[in-house]
């Protein structure tokens, strides 16, 4: 297993490309793509046991992202992580390539789901948790949503069923970078008390800085924590983490870098 | 039907491990044989349609074979987001029952009626829509769906429906069956209104009308062979269906209508119209209000022939 400063390494790596990936395909959803690297580091490299090789293993440990419009960061985690080549990642948006702007039913080696639109992604990990349990196998399911995501009442139906089966192999970890396409998240619903909500649905419910890719390590390689509960992951993050003029600046959901703004994120991560 | 449908998918359930039935609060008592043979793979989701519906994709995507089941307008467009996008769009094998539709549960009001479903899921890639005229077609229709690897919609009516087939005919999805054989005017029925198009068919009968009926049971993907020969023998066609006028079997067969080269016959499409119904009463007055009865379709039919 990597050390923490490799993993932070990749990081930097992953933002690096993905902030490249957004200036060349002039694809929006940065912001929310760079908020949630850590956690896909702390999973792909840390939690999920997955061979990229063998990427249909029926064993696998599955990962969904419901919140599909980061999908350069995970098109980037799948690549560096060995799913696929590397420069398959330079087509992304483009005409014709297999990589969408939200990722489409088997796009890429890895792509457990398509995603894009909102509350779907729990409900299907809820699915295959529940077909594990059935197929009598052992593996878990690692869902990502967005704290936007959780406006929608089928999260809230997926987190009331997963806890009424004692779901133990699922995982929800919410991006919580209090950002939505255009407000706060916390003033367009009422989400807050976003870790009691999801305690009062049954889960066990950890809190955690959601760049400490360590701590998030450790929260996601202990599954099922012993709770006989499905675990929800509050990952409090920053919309547009890495990049100081991007962070916590919604205008970032949709604005595309220029060049200089390229090369600026680059040095800032130590790329150049 | 429905009781057909529980009868069949335990029989099936026995050969096949791979199907589960997800149950949206509904089907009280219906399932206990099931649950009785398969208490691991039958789950209760609640009154939580799109839940359901997206973990029925999940489910599928393991290698399982779900079936979802809730009353029709629950199962269908209440979640028709998660059919499209987590179901069809992935093509999976996931068999979606709606039971009671069009106004078979006319007397518990419009939340309940389902005269729009079929124009809903017609338009999406990959799913196969199958109305199953009678008893004897649910069991046929359900045998067909789970060696189906890609999405079913299966639309019920309710139960103790008249059962048309004295035997079991031949049956393939997308194949339509001749129900009686006839020369002059075509029945192109699909789904619980099957008894309607055969009492009406007799009706004419009696005036020296010779009526083919066909159970048109597949909406998607239209029989174009079938319909060709029809088209070709017959100059009165009609299209009977206990859904809107609007998108259902009568709407599909005239978009493939409009397309062919030379139109010459006489389409008529039976169905609900364009309108809620606001009135208290059961299937029957219902399909009274509406003008889906023998004696109404009779009326229309005869005047082609004075």
């Amino acid at each position: 297993m990597n050390s923490i400063s490799e993993l932070e390494v990749i990081a930097k790596k992953i933002r690096g490309k993905i902030v490249e990936m957004s200036y060349k395909s002039r694809a929006a959803h940065l912001g929310s793509s760079l908020s949630c690297v850590d956690i896909l580091v702390a999973a792909y490299w840390a939690a999920l046991s997955i061979d990229p090789k063998n990427p249909y293993d029926p064993n696998r440990d599955r990962f969904i992202l419901s919140k599909g419009h980061a999908a350069s960061a995970i098109y980037t985690t799948l690549a560096f992580k060995g799913f696929f080549a590397e420069d398959i990642l330079d087509s992304y948006a483009s005409i014709g390539s297999c990589l969408e702007e939200h990722p489409g039913p088997k796009c890429v080696p890895g792509i457990e789901a398509a995603t894009g639109s909102l509350g779907h992604g729990l409900s299907i990990g809820i699915g295959m948790g529940l077909s594990c349990r059935i197929q009598k196998q052992s593996y878990k399911v690692y869902v990502l949503l967005s704290d936007g995501e959780c406006n929608e009442g089928s999260v809230w139906e997926a987190a009331m069923f997963a806890s009424a089966h004692s779901l133990e192999n699922i995982v929800s970890i919410v991006d919580f970078n209090k950002w939505q396409a255009t407000g706060r998240s916390c003033e367009i619903m009422a989400l807050q008390p976003l870790k009691k909500k999801w305690e009062a649905f049954g889960w066990s419910v950890y809190e955690t800085d959601g760049h400490d890719i360590g701590s998030l390590a450790n929260i996601l390689t202990n599954i099922p924590d012993g709770s006989d509960k499905p675990v929800a992951v509050i990952a409090h993050t920053v919309k547009g983490k890495g990049i100081s003029f991007m962070e916590d600046d919604n205008n970032w959901h949709y604005r595309i870098p220029t060049q200089e703004e390229v090369i600026m994120s680059k040095k800032e991560l130590g790329l150049l | 039907m429905r009781n057909a449908f529980a009868s069949e998918i335990t029989s099936l359930a026995k050969k096949n491990d791979r199907i589960v039935i997800l149950s949206g609060d509904i089907g009280n008592r219906l399932f206990d044989k099931f649950k009785e043979y398969f208490p691991d793979r039958f789950f209760n989701c609640g009154v939580a349609e799109a839940n359901m519906t997206s973990m029925a994709a999940g489910m599928a995507m393991c290698g399982l074979l779900p079936v979802t089941y809730t009353i029709t307008p629950f199962n269908t467009i209440r979640c028709l987001e998660q059919i499209k996008v987590d179901v069809c769009y992935h093509n999976l094998p996931v068999i979606i029952i709606g039971v009671g539709s069009g106004l078979s549960y006319a007397g518990l009001g419009g939340t309940h009626h389902s005269c729009e479903d079929i124009a809903l899921l017609r338009v999406l890639p990959n799913i196969k829509i199958i109305c199953p005229g009678d008893a004897v077609e649910v069991r046929l229709a359900l045998r067909s769906a789970v060696k189906n690897n890609s999405p079913v919609y299966l639309r019920l009516g309710k139960k103790n429906e008249p059962v048309i087939h004295k035997e079991e005919p031949f049956f393939e999805i997308g194949k339509g069956i001749t129900v009686i054989k006839g020369t002059q005017v075509c029945f192109l029925s699909t789904g619980n209104v099957l008894p309607i198009a055969v009492k009406t068919a007799s009706l004419l009968k009696e005036q020296g009308i010779s009526t083919q009926v066909i159970s048109f049971h597949t909406i998607k993907p239209l029989d174009i062979e079938l319909l060709t020969q029809i088209f070709k023998t017959f100059k009165v066609i009609a299209t009977l269906e206990e859904h809107s006028c609007i998108g259902g079997i009568g709407g599909a067969i005239a978009e493939w209508f409009s397309d062919q080269p030379c139109r010459k016959n006489k389409l008529y499409r039976f169905g609900t119209s364009d309108n809620f119904i606001h009135r208290s009463g059961n299937q029957e007055n219902a399909r009274k209000m509406v003008g889906l009865t023998p004696e109404n379709i009779f009326k229309k039919i005869i005047m082609e022939f004075n």
